[in-house]
C-alpha cells in the first residue's frame, strides 16, 4: 500500500470514549497521519463515508438512524471494525433490554422525576428507537473487533500498522480486555 | 517398532505425563502443571463434565478431560487449534446466552470466564446475544447473587452440600430456563444459611456470587488475569472473590 489508507470513524450508541482512546496514541497521531487520511469522523466533521479501507464503529445499534449510518459505513468500507464494548456487546445502552422499550420512553418523558409538560417526544426528525440495543455484528458483518471500554489506544496502533502491511491485526494479552 | 510406554504415563500433546490410579485426564494435567482450559471443574470437588470447555481427544475420541480416567498408554490432543476454536466457540457462547458486562462487572479481572476468553483470543462473541431476563437477588447484605452472570456450572451447588455443609444452591428449570435457585422459604439469599466467607462464594469462577463487603479493593488493572494469563497460572488456582495481590 502506497497510497495513504482511507478511514472513517463514527459513534453510533456510544459515548466517544473510544474516540478519545483512539486520540490517546498521542504524538504517535503524527505518524499516523503520514498513513491515514481520515474521511467522515468527528475530526473532519465530514457527513458522509465513501470509498474507505477501514471504518471504525463505536457504539451499538439503538436507533434507525444507527443502522443507516452503520450499513452506509460497510458498504463504503473493505474493512470493518467494531470498537469497544458498546459495538461488540450492546454496552451500557442495552441495559435497557432488559425493559420494554415503552417501560423505558414512560419513565423517562411521562413518570420521571422533575419532568414538565410530560409527552413522548414524536416528530418525523427523530430517529425511531430500535425494540432492543443490538451489538453491530447482530446487523451487518464485522471484520474485527477491538474489545475494551475503551480498547487502549495500542490496539487502534496496532489495527491501523498491520493493514497498512497487509497482515492479520494481532492483539497482545495487554489488548484484548473486555474492561 | 512403536516405543515402549512405560507404566502409568499418559502423553498430552507429545509429553510424558504421570499419573496415578484413579485420576483423571484433568488431575494428571493439572499435577504435571499442563493447563487444560475449564470452568466447571474445580480440584478437590467432583467432577461435572457439564461445561465441555476440557474436552480434549483422547486417542482419537472427544471427550471431556475432567471426567475421562487416565490411562496406560493414552495420547491425548489438547492444545490443537482445531480444540482452542471449538473451545473459543463454547465461551463465546456462554457470554452470549448471559448478561455479561464486564465493564461495570466488579469481578472483571479476577473472573475465570472473562480469563478463559482473554486466553482463547476471544474478541468478541460471535454469536447474537440472548439478553435474557433474569432475576438478581441482592436481599442479602454481604452476599450477592447476580444470576446475569451464572454460567450454571454448579460449584457453589457442590462447594455448599460438600463443604460448607449447608446445601444452600441447586439448578432448577430446563434448557434456557435453568437457573440457579436459593435453599431458603422466600427463595431469597437474606433467609438462607449463606455468610459471606462461605467457600460456595469464594468458587463461583464469574461474578454471579460475590461477597460483597470489600468492593473494588483491587484496583482494575492489578487484579488476578489483568497481565498474567490463566494458562500460565498454577493450574489448580482458580480464582475467586478474595483478588490475588
Ligand atoms: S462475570 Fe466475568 S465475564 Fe461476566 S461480566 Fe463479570 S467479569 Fe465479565
Ligand atoms: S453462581 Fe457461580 S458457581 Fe454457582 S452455578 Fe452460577 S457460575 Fe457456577
Amino acid at each position: 500500500m502506497t497510497q495513504k489508507i482511507r478511514l472513517a470513524t463514527c459513534s453510533l450508541a456510544g459515548c466517544f470514549g473510544c474516540h478519545m482512546s483512539f486520540l490517546d496514541i498521542d504524538e504517535a497521531l503524527i505518524s499516523v497521519a503520514d498513513i491515514v487520511e481520515f474521511d467522515r469522523s468527528p475530526i473532519t466533521d465530514i457527513k458522509h463515508v465513501t470509498n474507505c479501507d477501514i471504518g471504525l464503529i463505536e457504539g451499538g445499534i439503538c436507533n434507525s438512524d444507527n443502522i443507516e449510518v452503520l450499513k452506509e459505513f460497510r458498504e463504503q468500507c473493505k474493512i470493518l471494525v467494531a470498537v469497544g464494548a458498546c459495538a461488540i456487546t450492546g454496552g451500557v445502552p442495552a441495559l435497557r433490554n432488559h425493559f420494554e422499550l415503552k417501560e423505558c420512553l414512560e419513565e423517562v418523558y411521562l413518570k420521571g422525576k422533575g419532568v414538565v409538560n410530560p409527552q413522548i417526544p414524536s416528530d418525523e426528525e427523530l430517529p425511531l428507537l430500535t425494540e432492543k440495543v443490538y451489538p453491530i455484528h447482530e446487523v451487518v458483518k464485522i471484520d474485527y473487533s477491538l474489545p475494551g471500554c475503551p480498547p487502549p489506544a495500542d490496539a487502534f496502533m496496532e489495527l491501523i500498522t498491520a493493514i497498512k502491511q497487509n497482515r492479520e491485526p494481532k492483539l497482545e494479552y495487554a489488548l484484548r480486555h473486555f474492561d | 517398532m512403536p516405543q515402549k510406554i512405560s507404566p502409568r504415563k499418559i502423553k498430552i500433546d507429545q509429553q510424558d505425563i504421570p499419573f496415578s490410579e484413579g485420576q483423571s485426564i484433568m488431575e494428571a494435567a493439572e499435577q504435571a502443571g499442563v493447563y487444560i482450559p475449564h470452568l466447571c471443574h474445580k480440584a478437590g470437588y467432583k467432577a461435572h463434565g457439564s461445561c465441555r470447555l476440557c474436552t480434549v481427544k483422547a486417542s482419537g475420541r472427544w471427550v471431556s478431560a475432567c471426567t475421562e480416567p487416565a490411562e496406560v498408554g493414552l495420547q491425548v490432543e489438547n492444545n490443537s487449534s482445531e480444540l482452542q476454536s471449538q473451545r473459543r466457540a463454547i465461551v463465546q457462547l456462554l457470554f452470549a446466552e448471559g448478561n455479561h458486562h464486564c465493564p461495570f462487572c466488579e469481578k472483571s479481572g479476577n473472573c475465570q470466564l472473562q480469563a478463559v476468553a482473554y486466553s482463547l483470543d476471544m474478541h468478541d462473541a460471535h454469536f447474537a446475544h440472548q439478553f435474557p431476563h433474569r432475576t438478581l437477588d441482592a436481599s442479602h447484605p454481604e452476599v450477592l447473587l447476580d444470576r446475569d452472570r451464572c454460567i450454571q456450572c454448579e460449584l457453589c451447588v457442590r462447594a455448599s452440600k460438600e463443604h460448607d455443609k449447608k446445601n444452600v444452591f441447586a439448578l432448577s428449570g430446563r434448557g434456557p430456563h435453568t437457573q440457579l435457585i436459593v435453599n431458603s422459604e422466600s427463595g431469597k439469599l437474606k433467609d438462607s444459611e449463606i455468610e459471606k466467607d462461605d467457600e460456595a462464594i469464594k468458587v463461583c469462577p464469574t461474578g454471579a456470587l460475590m461477597n460483597r463487603s470489600k468492593p473494588f479493593s483491587v484496583p482494575i488493572g492489578q487484579r488476578q488475569f489483568d497481565n498474567i494469563p490463566i494458562d500460565q497460572q498454577s493450574t489448580g488456582k482458580s480464582g475467586n472473590n478474595e483478588a490475588q495481590p
